[in-house]
């Protein structure tokens, strides 16, 4: 098919910006939200957006976080096109309907500006809060900056919606590197957007009348959803949700080659965003705006010879398995980074599972655990560079002395 | 679990009932079941309106009450309702 990019405008729009402008655009029947730091500027621009009669979409201000999720989810199941945001603790007092969500296989789409979580108290960014929710059935994608965001929120709802999925997905931008950073963001005509998400599609279900009908409530064809699942039927919806998540990864690949085609950008294949890998020798894995960083890090690198890639992962639920592999399976030594901790265990969550992917390859390389940025501290170029420095003194001394490091601690 | 219990692949998705819950018989629930004194009841009804799961029902034809074993779950509280105490709760 040929590609025709769209003429776009650029505005100077901070992540929060750019998402509740992408939502804007979308389509969306039902916001519900509850403000947070630091997403609160994606709600706040949205009730603005309401107010001005620029969108027709039902605005709900509920009393919680709980609350916007459950407002979210019972419309999505009559079909609404719903969305909502939200970070931190707000994000953990929705924990409960998260699973409620994606086990009634409820395409809502949420925002999440990445923040620490109590206690202590900081409303600054990592990313704690999406890797407690990683097994909440919900898709996660990470985006690098501002036009990222921008981007997958307009593909989330296609992902989202599409019949093979049906699961919600979160968007995550780092709170404050993203959120409240102002960039230039192309953004596409309202048409375009409106056409590229379209109306939602709904499979067809056999129901207790012993009809087809598709999948959502209406008093011509009722129907319940997610009631009671005895032992005997439980696992059986579980195994569904597992199989919505392979299909996803087709989807979100799919979804994401048909918007560059419209809007000229891409990101690796939607899942997986290598940079410099294919002759890598040392290479850093990482989510989100740090990516950005470690970037200008290895074009330093390179111009000095050194043979330094990145593997930004742009998609962690779900996890891309076979991409991880075949994209790190000549690396010699590999630095994950988790910006969040799994206390107790061996490491951070991005750790275990890349290693893990990594398990079954016949030569692996080294694969060690760099936890940092949390509660919003600053990861600079320097300490990247010291990073790719432990990877060639790895390589030097052929074994690893310290598996799991932490950067920019003071001890 | 038996096997004419239908595999993931089969299941309508979003855990949607695909049969009505009246082939659903929650009366294999109960340990006690409500019995009733016919000499002391006096048909007043109100253990039809207290009864949660709707299984005791009025039966013009038989100018009489009915409970419904197969979806009474055998809570007592028709037992405990009831002003005249016509209904016992008995071992099933």
């Amino acid at each position: 098919m040929k590609s025709v990019v769209i003429e776009q405008k650029t505005l100077a729009l901070n992540g929060d910006e750019a998402v509740a402008y992408a939502v804007k655009q979308s389509d969306v029947d039902v916001v519900a939200a509850y403000p947070i730091t630091p997403q609160t500027i994606i709600v706040e621009r949205f009730s603005e957006y309401v107010a001005n009669g620029e969108v027709e979409t039902a605005f709900i201000c509920t009393e919680s976080e709980h609350s916007a999720l459950t407002a979210c989810l019972a419309a999505s199941l009559t079909g609404a096109r719903t969305f909502t945001a939200s970070a931190s603790a707000g994000l953990a007092l929705m924990h409960e309907m998260l699973f409620v969500t994606s086990g009634c296989r409820a395409p809502v789409v949420m925002a999440i500006a990445n923040r620490a979580l109590s206690a202590p108290i900081n409303i600054h960014g990592d990313q704690s809060d999406t890797m407690a929710q990683r097994d909440s059935g919900w898709i996660q994608i990470y985006a690098e900056n501002a036009q990222e965001v921008y981007d997958s929120v307009i593909q989330a709802f296609r992902i989202a919606e599409h019949p093979d999925v049906l699961l919600p997905a979160m968007v995550c931008l780092d709170g404050f590197q993203l959120s409240h950073s102002v960039e230039n963001v192309n953004v596409l005509p309202d048409d375009v957007v409106k056409k590229f998400v379209g109306v939602r599609q709904f499979p067809t279900v056999l129901t207790h009348e012993g009809k087809m009908a598709p999948l959502k409530l209406d008093p011509e064809n009722p129907m319940t959803m997610g009631p009671l699942a005895f032992p005997n039927y439980y696992f059986e919806f579980k195994r569904q949700q597992e199989e919505a998540m392979k299909n996803a990864l087709r989807v979100i690949r799919e979804v994401h080659d048909e918007y560059a085609k419209i809007s000229g950008r891409t990101y690796g294949d939607g899942l997986l965003d290598p940079y410099f890998l294919e002759d890598a020798e040392i290479a850093i894995v990482c989510l989100g705006s740090t990516a950005g960083t470690v970037k200008t890090v290895v074009d330093e690198l390179r111009a000095e010879g050194v043979k330094a890639g990145l593997l930004r992962m742009r998609t962690f639920r779900p996890l891309p398995v076979e991409g991880i592999k075949k994209a790190l399976e000549h690396v010699k030594a590999v630095a994950v980074m988790d910006r969040s901790m799994s206390f107790g265990g061996f490491g951070g969550a991005v750790f275990h599972e890349v290693r893990h992917a990594l398990y079954d390859l016949d030569k692996k390389p080294f694969v060690v655990n760099y936890i940092y940025g949390l509660g919003g501290r600053d990861t600079s170029p320097m300490q990247i560079r010291t990073i790719y420095e432990d990877l060639q003194e790895i390589l030097a001394k052929k074994r690893v002395e310290n598996p799991i490091n932490y950067v920019g601690l003071r001890e | 679990m038996t096997s004419k219990e239908k595999g993931w692949k089969e299941i309508s998705i979003a855990a949607v009932c695909w049969k009505p819950s009246t082939e659903f018989l929650t009366g294999d629930w109960k340990t006690y079941k409500p019995v009733r004194d016919l000499e002391k009841c006096t048909k007043c009804l109100l253990c039809t309106i207290f009864c949660p799961d709707g299984a005791i029902h009025w039966k013009p034809e038989k100018e009489d009450i009915e409970f419904d074993y197969n979806f009474c779950k055998g809570c007592g509280i028709c037992a405990n309702e009831c002003p005249v105490k016509a209904i016992e709760m008995k071992l099933e």
